[in-house]
């Protein structure tokens, strides 16, 4: 098994972790802690064949990770504040309570 | 691969695992900081230095504390003695190990992959900063309007209802003035029914 071969396997099974987390559990932080580990998996991907793949030069997987936890980071301040002013409505956390779009 | 790497690795996935499984949620949000720490670990381990310190900066720093805010300020910090998992679980986790096994699959068996290990490459700052002020410019700009999207966004949405209606009020009423469409868009509070 070559390196990339490794951080290719890891990458995955962050990635099954988060997709887990994110479909099975009940609260809506972890289901967002969730997607944030799966967007974490796409990283290490990008990283990874950067560091092994041709021409490491041109840096396009650098920056691709860098504009991506750019944008993870406004995403993860936009649903935390739908979170936020749901739990306000509903008095819950809960995924499976927050049934009506106009409660 | 080296015993570096496959030490971080294990305690990474471990850290999400945990994260993902434990029930008091702010054990959840710790067991987050340190995969996030243990990721950046791994791209510092492939000689991504500003991707690592990017990393701890924006998740370890930001990130994290934003999730540990939203635990707090939602109460959901006691440890719940209902079930913490959905109805449909079994599905989700069957469905996940199918998807790690087409991907780990995909990664051991596909033929395109580079074989040798070449060296290291030379990363300075000073080369990202190049890239990102002339190839990667636009993108950049682009990036800071979206967070400053976002950050309004946010602020927005999280604000109390209250201050939020009066101020909608305030600009429905200051609109009013320059165009009558606005009455239609902001209903009065009286009819609307807003809680």
């Amino acid at each position: 098994m070559t390196p990339l071969q490794g951080c290719l396997l890891v990458s995955a099974l962050l990635f099954a972790i988060g997709l887990a987390g994110a479909v099975t559990r009940r609260n809506a932080i972890l289901a967002l802690v969730g997607i944030e580990l799966m967007l974490n998996s796409a990283n290490l991907n990008f990283i990874a064949f950067w560091r092994y793949g041709p021409n490491p030069e041109a840096l396009s997987g650098v920056m691709v990770v860098i504009f991506s936890i750019a944008i993870a980071a406004a995403e993860a301040a936009v649903g935390l504040a739908l979170i936020i002013a749901i739990y306000r409505h509903y008095r819950t956390a809960n995924l499976d309570e927050m049934k009506n779009l106009k409660g | 691969m080296s015993p570096a790497f496959l030490i971080i690795a294990f305690v990474t996935l471990f850290a999400a695992a945990a994260a993902m499984s434990l029930r008091n949620l702010v054990h959840c949000a710790l067991s987050l900081v340190v995969a996030l720490a243990g990721l950046a670990a791994l791209y510092l381990n492939l000689g991504a230095q500003f991707v690592g310190f990017a990393q701890i900066l924006v998740y370890v720093g930001a990130v994290a504390i934003l999730i540990v805010f939203a635990v707090l300020l939602t109460r959901s910090d006691a440890t719940p003695n209902q079930a913490i998992l959905a109805p449909g679980w079994l599905t989700g986790i069957v469905v996940s190990a199918v998807v790690f096994a087409t991907l780990g699959w995909a990664a051991l068996n596909s033929t395109g992959l580079p074989k040798e290990t070449p060296p290291a490459p030379e990363t300075t700052v000073k080369n990202i900063g190049d890239m990102l002020m002339t190839q990667y410019v636009l993108p950049l700009e682009v990036i800071g309007l979206l967070l400053t999207a976002a950050l309004i966004g946010a602020v927005i949405i999280a604000m109390k209802e209250g201050s939020e209606k009066a101020k909608i009020e305030d600009g429905g009423l200051k609109m009013e003035t320059l165009s009558s469409p606005s009455s239609i868009l902001h209903p009065p509070p009286s009819s609307g029914g807003h809680a």
